[in-house]
Formats: structure tokens, C-alpha cells, sequence
């Protein structure tokens, strides 16, 4: 089996900051606009090296949203920051008819999302901002595992014409894609090849997933682990192709098990090729306080659940 | 430049598109449309600096953005008579597969539209946004935007106006139309305001008082005054004081016609009042 290792953590909103200072630098059309959080949202580099092309909305989401819509117009690229429950719930109306109906070119970048937020709670931590955004027609929805990745996608993005939700968060986490790995929006990358259980796994859970297939492993199972980072357009060929060889499958997310990947995925297999799943994510409940590692694990959003899902799902079969 | 005769002559015609169109299908906004016409004929073809034909971007060219959508019917025969698409296509307003949706969107590619309006107070966000566009392009061509009275009742407009005065984005002019009318009543019963220009200028813009809003000669001359006042590190906004359902004696005065249409007989009287100028769709 593949095995994966990491020597450096970092938070996934630092790739976007990384992400946005390369195209600050390659991209003259890309222009990045902030509700009043540039440090959580690591948007410095591109401001000191753009100050023009940086635009401080204060704090007013709605507003942001609404300027970023227009500032397509004339052909500029506009890149939106805030936390994710500010840039999606809050704003779900600004994002539906102006951008999203609209058809305009913006990418809504969102960071601390999940529960990984932390200790500021629940009113922060948003678990339903996939499902708001996936059900907005000709939206993209990518949910990168790592820095690197994130990088990646913040840059392939720029490329992709069109509106487009990019969710990151705050934890340092393992980096462990590599950094020239070519970001293709809505092409899964397949981790490990397994033959007993397939665990898709998007955002910060892609890790935890790998973490489960070495216990797995150690106990004769084989998983097969794939990181979907774009959740809508789904590679659903991928996921066939995996249960086709798998027969069960396990869906991982930091996120509403209503309304998220796990849903998604249901559905491409209810209707193409019916597989035993079973869901990681959480259940229909707000967050809370608490460092993030503790309510990832009170939440069930951590390798040892996923080993208890695949166990369970394998059974199924 | 067309003459003031001319400008009668097409908002006339303005005026019989709008009740024939909503009266087709039964449905949609014919008065605040009536009250616009006399504004939106004469900024599209006295005020604007417009190219010839569309395209997105819209640079080196004067831009409009229409917040409150509902008044769709005004928007799309002004657009129509200034060439956008054919007169014909009127006959299609919110009819299946239209184009002509029941409030404007890019989504089915209509010449003219360059957002989606109609839930209201979205408009003077996306309108900065474009302006300060054209500030970045060197364009210095002006982006124009108009507004309900009722929809300022939206807090997002606020966070606009805020940004606006903030940020120096001098080349905007908001239109804001007062008719004092919303769907449930006089704006003065459903949420008193208080006064809008104060609000505006303690904000921080330029206001230009427009009182008859409905003359065509006093709305040429408000909007060159608002037009000689941007450039100056201030938005500007127009106060259009108006009277809905305007050019139609049954449709005056009252917020009965926001969103009703007239029945056949209702529609004769009204297209009687307003004889066939340009030639009807």
C-alpha cells in the first residue's frame, strides 16, 4: 500500500494567501476584495505587492458580494475573503442572483470553515455552506485536503471562467500532495488502490482518511482512499470505477452530513450503481466551542471513525 | 440628439408598450414602470454615452444598472426602442422561453442586461463594483443606477452608500425614485424614511433634486447637473421625484397598480390616452 508521510503542517488558508500572491504576480486581471479579515484570510502578500488591485469592503458582506459581481464587468477577476459562514449563509441571496444567476466570473474564497474554526463557536463554525453552495446552479464547489492543494486550486481557479466557491480553513494540517501537482477542477486523485473499501474524503478529512487506510491495512483490509477536492462538478466516474472494484464505499467531510459530498455521492450511486455508504460528517447539528481537535473526535470526524464506518460498511456488502 | 418632441414621442410609446405587455400576460409592474419612462427614455437617449451594439464589459461607454427589476417592462421597451433588440420581442414578456424574463437577467443573453434584479436592494453594490472598474481601466465613462424609494428599506443599500462616500467613487450617479409608493402602501405607512436627501448628504454624496421627475426638460437638466458633479471625490445621487403609474389618469397617484395588470377595457382607456407614435410591436 501507498504510504503517505509529511514533515511540515500548515493551514490551508495559508495556500490560498500563497495561492493569491502568485496570481497577484501572473495575473493582472485578478483583483481581491476583504470583509475586514486580511490576516485570517492571509491576503497580505497580495496586498503589499497590489495595494491597487486590493479592495477593503469593511465589514459588509453583501455589499462585497454585490461589487465583486460588478466588477466582471469590464473583465477584471475578482477574488472574495471572508470566513465561510460570512461569505455563504449570510449572503446566500447577493450570491444566487448576482453572481451565480448572473453568470459573473467570481471566486468566493472562504476560510474557517467546519468545525475546525474552533473555540469562537458555532455562529462561526458553518457545516452547510457545501450544501448551499452546490445547489446554486453552474456553481463549482472545491474543498482542497491541504496547502499545497490549496494553492493549487486558489490558481487553477483564475483559469476557470465562471463562479466558483473555494473552502479552506485554519488548522495546520499535515502537507503531504506535492507542491507541483497540477490542480484540474473536478478530477479526483486517487490516493491508495484498495480492493475492500472505498473512502472518499474531501478537505481536512482527506489526511484522517489516509491515517485510516494504514489501520485498516494493519488489520488485512484494503481501502482504496480518494481525495475528491471538487465536490461539485463530481468525478463520478471515479467513484464507480472505485466501488466497481470496492463494493462499499465511505464518504468523509467536515460538514453536514445534509446536504454535503456524502449526498453527492449518494445519489451518482443510487442512480448508477447502488453501493452500501456510510457517512462521516456531521449530523444535522450546529458546533461548539472547543479546541479543534476535541470536536473533531466529539464530532466522529477523525480517522478512528472512519476505520469504524469502513468496518461497518464492509460488513454491509 | 433628439428633441424634446422626440423623447414625448418615444416615452409615449414607452407608456403603450408597458400596459400592453403586462396586460398580455397578466401580471407584472406597470407602475412604477409609467412612472420611469420619462427618466429611463431620456437617459438612454439624451443623457448616456452609449456605443453601438452590446457587449458585457461595456468600456469607454456609459453603463446603467436597474436595481429594482420588477419595473422590467420600462427597461425592456426603452431598450428595445434604443436598438438593443427587436421591438417584436416585447410581444414575449414573461412568456415561456422568453428572453424577456419577469424580472432582467443575462441568464437567457438579452442585449442591454449586464445583472439579474429584482430582489431588491442588490443593484447600487453591483453598479460600484463596475465603477470602480472603470476607474482601474482609466475609463471615464460614468456608470449609472436607479433605485425604488421602497427598496432603500434594504440595509445592503446602506453598506453601498457607506463604501461610495468612502472610497471616493465619484463616478456613479444612483437614481433614486421617488414616488413614495410600495406594494403595501405610501412608503410613509410601511416605513417612513424620513428624509433620503438628508441621509444621502450625511453619508457623504452629491444630491441633485430633481421635483418634476416626469418632465422630460427637467430631468435633462438635473441629470447634466449630476453629471458636471461627478469627478469631484463624491457619489452623486439623483432624488427623481415621480408619480407612479404616470400618463395613464387611472394609474396616478396610488400604489393600487404596482403590480396589477389592467383588463381589456382598462387597456383601451389607457392606450387612448396615449396614442400610437413610433408604431406598436
Amino acid at each position: 500500500m501507498k504510504t503517505y508521510t509529511y514533515t511540515e503542517k500548515k493551514d490551508t488558508r495559508s495556500g490560498f494567501g500563497a495561492g493569491l500572491a502568485e496570481l497577484g504576480r501572473t495575473n493582472p486581471d485578478v483583483v481581491a476584495l476583504c470583509a475586514d479579515l486580511t490576516p485570517s484570510l492571509k491576503m497580505g502578500e497580495f496586498i503589499k505587492e497590489n495595494p491597487e488591485r486590493f479592495f477593503q469592503i469593511g465589514i459588509a458582506e453583501a455589499n462585497m458580494m454585490g461589487i465583486a459581481a460588478g466588477m466582471t464587468i469590464g473583465g477584471k477577476i475578482p477574488f472574495t475573503g471572508t470566513f465561510a459562514n460570512f461569505a455563504t449563509g449570510r449572503v446566500y441571496d447577493q450570491i444566487r442572483q448576482s453572481i451565480a444567476y448572473s453568470g459573473k466570473n467570481v471566486k468566493i474564497c472562504a476560510s474557517h470553515a467546519g468545525l475546525t474554526l474552533g473555540e469562537d463557536g458555532a455562529t462561526h463554525q458553518i457545516l452547510e455552506d457545501i450544501g448551499l453552495m452546490k445547489m446554486l446552479p453552474g456553481m463549482v464547489v472545491i474543498n482542497p485536503c491541504d496547502f499545497n492543494q490549496t494553492k493549487a486550486a486558489t490558481i487553477a481557479i483564475a483559469e476557470y471562467e465562471g463562479p466558483v466557491y473555494l473552502r479552506f480553513g485554519r488548522p495546520s494540517v499535515p502537507i503531504f500532495t506535492p507542491a507541483d501537482q497540477k490542480f484540474e477542477i473536478g478530477k479526483a486523485i486517487q490516493l491508495t488502490e484498495g480492493t475492500d473499501v472505498t473512502i472518499v474524503a474531501t478537505g481536512h478529512l482527506v489526511w484522517e482518511a489516509l491515517e485510516a487506510s494504514k489501520v485498516l491495512n494493519e488489520q488485512g483490509i484494503s481501502a482504496e482512499v480518494i481525495n475528491i477536492h471538487t465536490i461539485k462538478p463530481l468525478d463520478e466516474k471515479a467513484i464507480i470505477d472505485s466501488v466497481t472494484k470496492t463494493g462499499c464505499i465511505v464518504t468523509a467531510e467536515e460538514h453536514n452530513i445534509l446536504g454535503g459530498l456524502g449526498e453527492s455521492v449518494a445519489r451518482t450511486l443510487a442512480t448508477q450503481k447502488p453501493t452500501p455508504q456510510e457517512f462521516i460528517g456531521t449530523n444535522d447539528t450546529f458546533g461548539e466551542s472547543g479546541t479543534p481537535a476535541q470536536l473533531m473526535d466529539k464530532y466522529g470526524l477523525n480517522s478512528a471513525s472512519i476505520v469504524e464506518k469502513a468496518l461497518a460498511v464492509i460488513k454491509r456488502k | 440628439m433628439p428633441n424634446t418632441q422626440q423623447l414625448e414621442d418615444l416615452t409615449t410609446q414607452v407608456r403603450r408598450d408597458i400596459i400592453r405587455m403586462v396586460h398580455k400576460v397578466n401580471s407584472g409592474h406597470p407602475g412604477g414602470s409609467l412612472g420611469c419612462a420619462e427618466f429611463l427614455v431620456t437617459l438612454y437617449n439624451e443623457i448616456m454615452d452609449r456605443k453601438e451594439g452590446f457587449d458585457m464589459d461595456g468600456i469607454n461607454e456609459d453603463l446603467f444598472f436597474l436595481s429594482n427589476g420588477h419595473i422590467s417592462p420600462v427597461f425592456y421597451s426603452v431598450l428595445a426602442r434604443a436598438g438593443y433588440f427587436p421591438v417584436e420581442e416585447l410581444s414575449t414578456f414573461r412568456l415561456i422561453d422568453s428572453r424577456l424574463q419577469g424580472h432582467p437577467t443575462t441568464h437567457e443573453g438579452l442585449p442591454g442586461v449586464r445583472v439579474a434584479s429584482g430582489s431588491l436592494g442588490q443593484g447600487m453594490s453591483v453598479a460600484l463594483g463596475a465603477a470602480e472598474v472603470k476607474k482601474m481601466n482609466g475609463d471615464k465613462s460614468i456608470v449609472y443606477s436607479l433605485h425604488g424609494d421602497g427598496e432603500l428599506q434594504e440595509g445592503q443599500n446602506w453598506e453601498a452608500i457607506m463604501y461610495a462616500a468612502a472610497k471616493n467613487v465619484d463616478n456613479i450617479i444612483s437614481t433614486i425614485d421617488l414616488n413614495g409608493q410600495q406594494i403595501d402602501g405610501a412608503t410613509d405607512d410601511v416605513l417612513p424614511m424620513g428624509s433620503i436627501k438628508g441621509k444621502f448628504e450625511a453619508f457623504g454624496w452629491t444630491v441633485i433634486e430633481i421635483e418634476a421627475g416626469n418632465n422630460i426638460d427637467a430631468i435633462i437638466k438635473g441629470m447634466a447637473e449630476a453629471k458636471a458633479k461627478t469627478g469631484q471625490g463624491k457619489p452623486v445621487c439623483v432624488l427623481l421625484k415621480t408619480i407612479m403609474g404616470n400618463g395613464i389618469d387611472f394609474m396616478m397617484h396610488t400604489h393600487e397598480w404596482h403590480g396589477k395588470a389592467p383588463n381589456d377595457e382598462q387597456l383601451a382607456i389607457g392606450l387612448a390616452q396615449n396614442p400610437e407614435t413610433l408604431g406598436d410591436y
